[in-house]
């Protein structure tokens, strides 16, 4: 069988294809997340270093690997977009910003709470929260930018250049722990080691990041319907749309 | 090319000096301004003297980036520059060295007069200026890339900071290291190093990015 991979490509038929995705992957985020919970809160023991307080750990370290990996699939489209002008892959690439963003947000807020208690501090200017804080403001720039620019293939275009040249910075981030010596605990989980930590616990963390992933693409895939619809408003499809016509 | 450009820039520049020179005093100012702010104690001066006028010179570097390609896309002339035959890319690295010369030089001959203000011993003000001149052409090619991008945007002056300023920071955060490790006593070349690996990375790619950046912008 043949497939046509770049039916898809159109914004039209990917319209239709992510609003029969969307309600697959919500249910698949929702078990997801309440089976990770479930491990989180009840499963996983108390650890015998951090107490109560590590558990924090099934929502930030899945945040933050959140907010580094969509910042580059962000890039990978921005610069599909930029090199192939493809008009959906440069929509998509500013659907994942604001996302990206959240779990940025999210990542350095939890990691706070966090701190307070393992650190007796807030905040600290070590290396891996720097960077992260960053990744935070390179996310903002990115949206900035776009918000700025009224014309969309500008815009696309603009945030493409920016957003790769934030690339830069992601693997900083996912090193700089290993590269600066600070108070930030090093990584816990590495594809070549065996984990440092109890199976209950990984496994927690590993679920609660598929939920994370799964919550991203149904954010993503929403907002990017809204783009199609926002930037094709004059084609014909979107008028039948707006009649009831197909679904 | 790239010479002529920088001559023509340069003298344009002269033409209208007071845009350099409030770029200049505005650096001034602000480094003034901390003592004032946070109280004469030497030790406390001290220690903030690096990060104050690294920050400062990030700063006025940033204020001055509209200027670099804002009156030649008002006039038509980038317009031109841009159907010529020449590289835009080498156009675009002239104008970052033109920047640089009329805003990064000044910044580092006034630094040591600055720091002196703050206390820092000789060994330290040596290194302050030579990280900033390592640093600020880092500053002036980071800052094309951004002043290209925001070229005529309304409110473009604001979004140019938020856009530059987080690619600024390695470039702040190895600068003021390298003078708190003199001034701790420790080695500085690891820093330099680092500041001359920006510089060289800068140099390859940032001309070539916004060369694409104004493309873009002008369309």
């Amino acid at each position: 069988m043949k497939i046509n991979w770049f039916k898809y490509a159109s914004p039209a038929s990917f319209y239709f294809l992510a609003g029969r995705m969307i309600p697959f992957f919500a249910v698949l985020a929702m078990v997801l997340l309440v089976v990770g919970l479930y491990i989180g809160f009840f499963v996983a023991p108390t650890d015998f270093q951090q107490s109560e307080a590590y558990r924090i750990i099934f929502v930030h370290v899945p945040a933050a690997w959140m907010s580094m990996f969509l910042y580059m699939v962000m890039a990978f489209w921005a610069g599909i977009g930029l090199a192939f002008n493809t008009r959906l892959s440069s929509m998509v690439a500013s659907a994942i910003a604001p996302t990206g963003a959240m779990f940025a947000f999210l990542a350095l807020w939890t990691g706070a709470w966090w701190g307070k208690p393992m650190w007796g501090t807030w905040w600290v200017w070590d290396a891996r929260l720097t960077s992260e804080l960053i990744l935070f403001f390179l996310y903002i720039g990115f949206m900035a930018l776009q918000a700025a620019i009224d014309d969309p293939k500008r815009s696309d275009k603009a945030g493409a250049i920016i957003a790769l040249v934030g690339v830069v910075n992601v693997p900083i981030i996912y090193f700089s722990v290993q590269w600066w010596n600070t108070l930030h605990q090093g990584a816990s989980v590495s594809l070549v080691q065996s984990p440092k930590m109890a199976t209950a616990m990984l496994s927690g963390m590993l679920v609660m990041s598929l939920a994370a992933w799964m919550y991203s693409i149904v954010v993503i895939l929403v907002r990017t319907r809204l783009i199609i619809l926002r930037r094709e408003s004059r084609a014909a499809w979107v008028a039948e749309l707006k009649e009831g016509g197909v679904k | 090319m790239i010479g002529w450009i920088i001559k023509r820039d340069l003298l344009l520049a002269m033409r209208r000096r007071a845009d350099v020179l409030t770029v200049l005093f505005f650096f001034i100012i602000v480094v003034s301004l901390f003592p004032l702010g946070v109280g004469p104690e030497p030790d406390i001066l001290r220690t903030m003297a690096s990060g104050v006028v690294w920050v400062a010179a990030l700063l006025a570097a940033m204020l001055s980036l509209g200027r670099m390609f804002s009156s030649d896309y008002a006039d038509g002339t980038l317009e031109q520059m841009l159907l010529s035959p020449f590289s835009l890319a080498a156009l675009v690295m002239g104008k970052a060295i033109s920047h640089w010369l009329t805003t990064g030089i000044p910044l580092v001959l006034m630094a040591p007069i600055l720091g002196l203000q703050y206390d820092l011993s000789g060994e330290a003000l040596l290194v302050l200026t030579l990280s900033l001149l390592l640093g600020t052409p880092v500053l002036s090619l980071i800052g094309a890339i951004g002043a290209a991008l925001t070229l005529g945007l309304r409110g473009g002056g604001v979004l140019v900071s938020i856009l530059v300023l987080p690619l600024y920071i390695p470039v702040l955060i190895f600068g003021t290291g390298a003078v708190e490790a003199s001034r701790a006593g420790m080695e500085v070349g690891a820093y330099f190093s680092i500041l001359g690996a920006f510089l060289l990375v800068a140099i390859v790619f940032s001309p070539w990015v916004t060369a694409a950046s104004l493309r873009v912008s002008m369309n």
